[in-house]
Formats: structure tokens, C-alpha cells, sequence
């Protein structure tokens, strides 16, 4: 016991008075949650739009007033042509444009049918997607509104595609992803990292050649992780709940169970890839395309995994963080307990234990 | 040997904040010596080596390197110098052929050049046959020898030679230092560092660094004769163990 | 029963292209209280050998053992009672020297207290610095310091690979005389060098090159057995004189040799008629008999 204290002591020192990594290490989190939480979200607030009004009736009027006052959009001016339109667009000023046909009101009286054309900004397709989104969601509040005191109801067509998912609020999504990919960098690399270091250094033919077991200096690497990485899953949690204000709904105990079971992947994986390389250099990088690339490609926190093509879909199986975000979304945001997560949680811990076991045995007793 | 001075440093120092590494050494190298330059672990050799290849500019005194300034004409310095260092300095993934065109690509030398003095030292190192293999593969007397053939093939005047013979084999050392010979003999000027005192008699003249000051600097009979020591190894132990510092 | 006993040894290396012999059947034994000697160049297998020895590679062929138990089976034994320096300084850089004595005494069971006994010649040196961090230490005091972690558990058998290797003459100096106290504490050391004239302070010494002992005896049992007459020649231009001993008669070979070239020349060879011609070339050569010392008998043995 007392050489196991003193390995993780040691851990400790070395975490310590590498000044620089424990900084990053410790930052990562924030900058990460403040970079997804606001610049890269796909949220978009106060656009600036344009309208062009052929019909000019009670109900566009309705319509654009329910727009203008939703906090998405700023109705910035009122058009009278296409050829209009398009120069607005030229000189950038407007991110979308509204068009109404002739007699629109009409139209919903008499043909209970009427159409709108959603004009956006493809260059920037994200924003376009975004704001197209969110003016049809207006527009079926609408639409809706005026349906309810009628038998046969009204539809308004909106001629925009839907390409993207609508997420009416970017950082709830960002949060669990976030969460992953701290804890992935934090575990997988830094530990990676730390075994591969002390090959490269000989300190571990020194601890080779001592009565040590394998497997204390294996846990007694991972130890100062576990805390570091509880410590950044606080970080989070609590600059989501009070910076990018996403409530915290489900059980946190469970929350924070999920996530150390999490780390434990990730520190496993980290051992096992500090099993088969000799190198810092190429612990990295495998980490990084090993881990990293696939827990923002294939977990449904950057690219819907539904949109993917079957193959792909099938792989994102085998990417622990695919799990981890399902069930902190679930969790998190909709509020789920265990008897809706355990499945995921069982291939979670299904994981854990493999990897855990094949870095075990792959951990050399002796060099090479 | 002729009497032009290639290598003249004049008081040359460099300060690491309050540490004064080199602390205003002055001496001469003529055309076609074998300096040796000799000090215990951190006594300044590699900072003093360092200044006078362009690497890092001194805090104070003059240097000239093959007619160059080392504060303004650095460029010119690292053209008209070759060196080699005592952790092996070529590519081991590369092949031998491969290495010393690489080398000889750096220094601009024409294709019919390299070609021909290829062929010429492959044969003088008898790796004619393994001039196709990788450099990774030879044995590390065969490298250095190669290391240094590589150093002075676009002969340059002078090459610095850092501890260049570090764990070879006696026999290989020996081949080594008569490739040194014949260097000096054309003409080019060797400054060359070592653990090895032996290596040091084989030197024309010897310099003697301690804690950043060159302590002793003459012909190894002359210095033996002035420390009444039997060997250059004595004489540097005389030396040495006055140190204060040590290591860098 | 021997403290290390090394039994037909053999070890390669092999990559897709080639396969390199590190270690070619090789053998020797150890005695109780030896400072034993393993001297050859680099890439002569030293370090494959040592790492045998002390339970990191496992051998193709042959046997090691350390106080009786075997390097693959009884690995875990040998670990406790066996003293290890790799070839480079291998300490946490980032912890102090306190720190890295107290770690590596807690990690073998032990306290610094319990065999300060062992350590005391060789850190007391350094204990002046031990709130400093390891990395921070000169050349000399890392390797201070690195001894007494590998001694820290007073372990029966002390392995030294390259405790000397890029250290400058006066550190080596004061390494050997370490060595020698240790020694006199009843400690059997098996060290490696490349350096020729460190053989001389071994009790025994093995000369290897390529993987193979190519000699194995004291020091003076090595020097006795170099049968050829042994002379140091010395003139003004010598390297016009070196040229000319390669060629002349009698000659076996010429090689420089400190100040001197030295010439072995062939067994019945008589030595004056090498003079004659040597002065009668340039008058004023030096000629004595010299000495063979470690380095003499190497290339020798490295020639045949």
C-alpha cells in the first residue's frame, strides 16, 4: 500500500510541476465549453432579414409581426422586387429573406393553402439552415394558431428544405459533447502520454526491475487522471448550468456515475494504446485519430447519426463516446433515469472491462 | 601547415544571465592543425563550439571563422565549415548514397560533383557494396567514418568534430583518426573535441577549458612538459579537478 | 552458488530485412565480492546482455541466473534483490533528489533510514542539493544520485550499464573509487564500459565485440597472455612513420597510441632490426619497449 501511495504521490508531483500541461489541462474544459457554447453554435440570434410583401394583407402582417418580434430575427427592411433581393444579398446585408406571393390571405380562406418562400444565404450554410429552421417553426406556430378555431385546416407551404435537424438551442447538444471530448483528451492522451514518457525517459526499466506488480504502476497512472478528469466534469457541469444556463434535469449522481464509468473507458483505451507504442510522438497521434477523431465524427454531437450512411452508422457502435452522449443527453437534458440509460450503460461498462483486460495483458513485464 | 590563421577568437564571452559560460578565451588555429579542444562536462566547450559555427552569437569579443565575422557573417561561416557531432548526425532511414547526396544537395555542389566524389569516397571507405543500404543498418564505427566523409565532402576549411569517436571500437578509432590525418594533410583545418585523453597526443595543439576559461593551451608534449605529468591524461586531471562548476 | 552465472547466451534482433545477433553464445560466471567487468565498444551487445541479466529481454537460447534463480522464471525474485543502472540517467527529472531517493526506497519496500549505511559515502555528496530537482544536477551528481537508488535497497547484485559513458575524466575518476568501497562492503558489481583503461580497476574483466567474448581473465592475466614483442616508436613526422611501420618487415601491425605509435610485431621478429631500419630511414626515431595495456590486447584479439 505505502508503494502504491508513493507512485501516485509521484504522479501527482509530476502533474503538478509541469506547469504548462496542468494549465491546459484544467483550461481545456472551460475554453472548450465557451468555444462550442457560443462562437461554434449553430444558434443564431437577432439575424438580420429582409421581407418582400406582395400581398401586404392581415395575415402577413400577422406573420411578419409574430418575426420580427421573435428574438431570432430583426426585420431590417422591406423589399419591393426579386431583382431586390438579390442585391441585398450582394451587399450581405440580410441573412434571409421572406417572400410572400399575391393574395396570400386569400389564398388561406379560400384554398385553406397558401405559400411562403424562405430565401437564405447559402454561402454560409449553417446559418442558413439555422435561420430557414427557425422562421418555418414560426410559421407553423402560426399556422397552427389559426387552424385551431377552424375544422378544415390551413397550411402554409414554406419552400425550404430541410437539411438539418432543428435545434432550437445549440448549447444544449454541445454540453454532453463537450463533456466527452475533455474527458477523452484529459484520459486517453495524458495518460497515453505519461507511460509512453517514462519508456522514453528508462524511468520505467527502473520501475521494471522493482518487486513493483504491473498492474500498481497501470492503476497508479490512472489514479491522478480519475481525479483531474472529476474535477473537469465539475468544471462543466457547472459552467453549463450557470454560463450557457442548460439545467441539469436528470439525477447528477447519475450523471456523474455515467461519466466515471466514461473515463474509465477512456483511461483503458490510454493504456492500451501506451501498451503498443514506444514513442510520445505516435501515442499522440493515435490517440488523436483513434479517439478523438471518431468522438466528434461518430457520436451524434457534431453530424446526426442517422444522416449517415448504414456503414458508418454501424461503426459508430463501437465509439464509446457515442454511448457516453446518449446518455448524458438523455440524462441531462430530458431528464432520464437508469431504467431508461442501462442499456447503454451495460455496453459502456461491456467496453471498460475488454479494453481494460486487453491492456492489462498487453502491459509488458519486461521490455520489448 | 601554413601559417594563415583560419579559426582567431580574441576574448570571445557568453553570459547566460549572471552565468558567464565562456568567459574571454582567446587563441588561433592555423590551415591544415588539428586543434584539440578538451574541458570536464560543462566547462563551456560546446557553448564556445557553438559561437564559432554561426549557431549562437557571443555576448562579447571578436571572432573570425575562415575569414567570416561570427556576429554578421554567419551565412558564410556555415558555408565554408563542416561539421559532425558526436551523436551520429546522419539519416538512418536514408540510404548511404542517399545521405551524401542529401548532404552535398545542402551545400549546392553540382550533380557531375556529387557523382563523382561519391564513387570516390564509397571507394576510400570500402561501402562501394553497401552504398544501397540503409545507414541504420551498418555497424556505428562504419557510420562515423561515413559521418565524417559526409562532413568535409564539400570540402569545406575547417570541420568541427564533436567527441566525434564517443563508444567505438579501438581499431575503428584509429581508422577514424587517420581519415583526420589526411583531412589535415589537404589542407582542411580539424577542431575536435574528446573524452578520449589518448586522442588528445594526436592533436597538434591542445586547449584546456576550465569553468569558461581556456586554462592551458599549447603542443601535448609542451603541456605535459609544464603540468610534469607522463600523460595528457594527467595533465587534464591536474586541470579538471580544480573546477568549480561542472556539467551544464 | 555464483551470483550471476550467464550459460551459453544467445539473443538477435530481426526486423523485416535482417536479423542482427546481439548476443552470440555467450558465457561467464561471477564470483561472490567480484567487480566484474564487461568491456567492448558500442553495438557489442552490453546492454542486451545486461538487460537479460536483470529480467527486461528474454533470451533466444542459454540461461542466465542471479543468485540462483532463473531471469525468465523467477523474474519477480530477482527483482527484489537485484540493483539496476541503465545505461542512461534514468531519474524522475521533475522531482527532487530527496524525492527520487524516498520514491525508488518506498517502491522496493524499504525506507532511506534503513541502509543509509550503504549510501552514506555517496550521498552525502549530494545531500547539500536534495530540495533540487533532478534535472537540474550536473553530469557528476546525477550519477551520485542514480547509484544510490540503485543501491537504496541494498541488493546483492549491482548491475551498471554505462555508468561512465559521456562523463568527463575526473567524474569517472571518482565513479571508480566509489565503485571500489562498495566493492569492499561485500557488494558483487557487474559493470559495462567502452572505455579501454577503466578494465584495469576490475577484479575481472570480459572483452566483448560483436556479441562474443573474445577474452576472459584479470586484467593482468589478459596483458600476460599478449605474446608478441611490443614496441612504441616516435618521430617527428608521424604520420610519414606510421605509414612507414605498416609496410616495413616483422611488422604484424602499427597503429598511434598517445604520443607514440605503437608496433606489434610478429612472434620471432627481433626487434633491433626494426631499429636499424627505422634509424637508418630518419635518424633520431625513438624506439623502447613498451607495455601491452587493455586497449593493445583488444585490437589484437579483435584482428585474430
Amino acid at each position: 500500500m505505502k508503494q502504491f501511495v508513493s507512485l501516485i504521490k509521484k504522479e501527482f508531483h509530476h502533474i503538478l510541476r509541469d506547469r504548462r500541461t496542468m494549465f491546459i489541462l484544467l483550461g481545456m474544459p472551460i475554453a472548450q465549453i465557451i468555444l462550442f457554447g457560443f462562437a461554434l453554435t449553430n444558434e443564431v440570434k437577432n439575424a438580420r432579414i429582409a421581407v418582400y410583401d406582395q400581398s401586404k394583407d392581415i395575415a402577413t402582417a400577422a406573420l411578419i409581426t409574430e418575426i420580427n418580434s421573435s428574438r431570432y430575427f430583426d426585420i431590417e427592411n422591406n423589399l419591393n422586387s426579386y431583382k431586390e433581393i438579390e442585391e441585398t444579398f450582394k451587399k450581405g446585408s440580410i441573412k434571409l429573406a421572406i417572400v410572400f406571393p399575391q393574395n396570400f390571405h386569400d389564398d388561406l380562406q379560400h384554398f385553406n393553402k397558401a405559400q411562403v418562400q424562405l430565401v437564405t444565404d447559402a454561402s454560409d450554410p449553417n446559418t442558413a439552415n439555422a435561420l430557414s429552421n427557425y422562421a418555418t417553426a414560426i410559421i407553423k406556430d402560426y399556422e397552427n394558431r389559426i387552424t385551431n378555431d377552424r375544422k378544415l385546416p390551413y397550411t402554409i407551404k414554406t419552400e425550404t428544405r430541410m437539411l438539418y435537424n432543428p435545434q432550437l438551442k445549440g448549447s444544449y447538444s454541445m454540453v454532453p459533447g463537450v463533456m466527452a471530448m475533455v474527458l477523452m483528451l484529459v484520459c486517453t492522451m495524458m495518460t497515453a502520454i505519461t507511460i509512453v514518457k517514462e519508456k522514453e525517459l528508462g524511468t520505467m526499466e527502473i520501475l521494471l526491475v522493482s518487486p513493483l506488480k504491473p498492474i500498481k504502476i497501470i492503476v497508479a497512472k490512472a489514479v491522478p487522471y480519475l481525479l483531474l478528469s472529476i474535477v473537469n466534469i465539475s468544471t462543466i457541469l457547472l459552467l453549463s448550468v450557470f454560463v450557457l444556463e442548460v439545467p441539469i434535469n436528470g439525477s447528477l449522481l447519475l450523471l456523474i456515475f455515467e461519466s466515471v464509468l466514461f473515463t474509465l473507458v477512456c483511461l483503458a483505451f490510454g493504456l492500451l494504446i501506451s501498451a503498443s507504442t514506444g514513442s510520445q510522438q505516435i501515442a499522440m497521434f493515435i490517440s488523436l485519430t483513434g479517439m478523438f477523431l471518431p468522438t466528434i465524427m461518430l457520436s451524434g454531437f457534431m453530424f446526426p447519426i442517422e444522416n449517415m450512411p448504414l456503414p458508418l452508422q454501424i461503426i459508430s457502435n463501437i465509439v464509446p463516446a457515442k454511448w457516453y452522449y446518449s446518455i448524458v443527453n438523455a440524462v441531462m437534458i430530458k431528464g432520464a433515469g437508469i431504467e431508461i440509460v442501462w442499456k447503454q450503460t451495460l455496453v459502456l461498462a461491456g467496453i471498460t472491462l475488454l479494453l481494460l483486460a486487453l491492456s492489462i495483458r498487453k502491459f509488458k513485464i519486461r521490455l520489448a | 601547415m601554413s601559417n594563415e590563421n583560419v579559426i582567431s577568437v580574441d576574448g570571445l564571452t557568453k553570459r547566460f544571465g549572471h552565468f558567464v559560460a565562456v568567459d574571454h578565451i582567446s587563441f588561433d588555429v592555423k590551415r591544415g592543425e588539428i586543434f584539440g579542444f578538451l574541458g570536464a562536462n560543462g566547462a563551456g566547450k560546446t557553448t564556445a563550439m557553438r559561437m564559432l559555427c554561426g549557431l549562437s552569437l557571443p555576448t562579447e569579443g571578436k571572432a573570425t571563422v575562415a575569414g567570416f565575422d561570427v556576429y554578421t557573417q554567419n551565412e558564410q561561416i556555415k558555408k565554408n565549415i563542416g561539421y559532425m557531432s558526436q551523436k551520429f548526425s546522419l539519416y538512418e532511414n536514408l540510404t548511404v548514397k542517399e545521405n551524401i547526396r542529401f548532404y552535398a544537395g545542402i551545400y549546392g555542389k553540382s550533380d557531375q560533383f556529387i557523382r563523382q566524389k561519391t564513387e570516390k569516397v564509397l571507394e576510400q571507405l570500402h561501402l562501394t557494396n553497401e552504398a544501397d543500404k540503409l545507414v541504420g543498418s551498418l555497424p556505428l564505427g562504419w557510420k562515423q567514418k561515413l559521418a565524417f566523409s559526409v562532413a568535409i565532402f564539400h570540402e569545406p576549411g575547417i570541420v568541427f568534430l564533436d567527441e566525434p569517436t564517443g563508444g567505438v571500437d579501438p581499431v575503428t578509432r584509429r581508422e577514424f583518426w587517420n581519415m583526420i590525418y589526411e583531412a589535415a594533410a589537404n589542407g582542411i583545418t580539424i577542431f575536435v573535441t574528446t573524452h578520449y585523453m589518448d586522442e588528445a597526443e594526436y592533436c597538434g595543439r591542445v586547449s584546456i577549458m576550465v569553468d569558461g576559461r581556456i586554462e592551458a593551451l599549447d603542443t601535448p608534449s609542451m603541456l605535459k612538459q609544464q603540468f610534469d605529468a607522463a600523460s595528457m591524461d594527467q595533465v587534464f586531471l591536474k586541470l579538471a579537478r580544480k573546477a568549480e562548476r561542472s556539467d551544464n | 552458488m555464483k551470483p550471476v552465472v550467464v550459460d551459453h547466451i544467445t539473443k538477435t534482433y530481426s526486423s523485416k530485412k535482417d536479423k542482427v545477433t546481439a548476443l552470440n553464445d555467450i558465457s561467464f560466471e561471477v564470483e561472490e565480492g567480484e567487480l566484474f567487468g564487461i568491456i567492448g565498444p558500442d553495438g557489442a551487445g552490453k546492454t542486451s546482455l545486461f538487460r537479460i541479466i536483470a529480467t527486461l529481454l528474454v533470451q533466444d537460447s542459454g540461461k542466465a541466473t542471479v543468485e540462483g534463480l532463473d531471469s525468465v522464471k523467477d523474474y519477480k525474485e530477482i527483482r527484489n534483490i537485484l540493483g539496476y543502472m541503465p545505461g542512461r540517467f534514468s531519474l524522475y527529472q521533475d522531482l527532487t533528489v530527496e524525492e527520487n531517493l524516498n520514491f525508488f526506497a518506498t517502491i522496493f519496500n524499504t525506507t532511506v533510514n534503513e541502509n543509509y549505511d550503504l549510501i552514506k559515502d555517496i550521498y552525502s555528496q549530494i545531500e547539500p542539493f536534495k530540495k533540487r530537482r533532478a534535472g537540474k544536477l550536473s553530469g557528476g551528481m546525477k550519477q551520485k544520485l542514480a547509484l544510490s537508488c540503485a543501491l537504496i535497497h541494498k541488493p546483492s547484485v549491482l548491475l551498471l550499464d554505462e555508468p561512465t559513458t559521456g562523463v568527463d575524466a575526473v567524474s569517472r575518476k571518482e565513479f571508480w573509487e566509489m565503485l571500489k568501497k562498495l566493492k569492499q562492503q561485500g557488494i558483487t558489481i557487474l559493470v559495462s564500459t567502452p572505455y579501454m583503461d577503466e578494465a584495469g580497476l576490475c577484479d575481472r574483466i570480459a572483452l566483448v565485440q560483436n556479441g562474443e567474448v573474445l577474452s576472459l581473465d584479470t586484467p593482468q592475466g589478459i596483458i600476460d597472455s599478449f605474446e608478441n614483442p611490443l614496441l612504441a616508436v616516435r618521430s617527428n613526422d608521424m604520420l610519414k612513420l606510421l605509414k612507414r611501420l605498416k609496410s616495413a618487415r616483422g611488422v604484424d601491425d602499427a597503429y598511434p597510441f598517445g604520443e607514440y605509435h605503437h608496433v606489434v610485431l610478429q612472434k620471432n621478429y627481433n626487434k633491433d632490426d626494426l631499429s636499424d631500419y627505422l634509424v637508418k630511414e630518419e635518424p633520431g626515431t625513438e624506439i623502447i619497449s613498451a607495455q601491452p595495456n587493455i586497449e593493445d590486447c583488444f585490437m589484437n584479439l579483435m584482428k585474430n
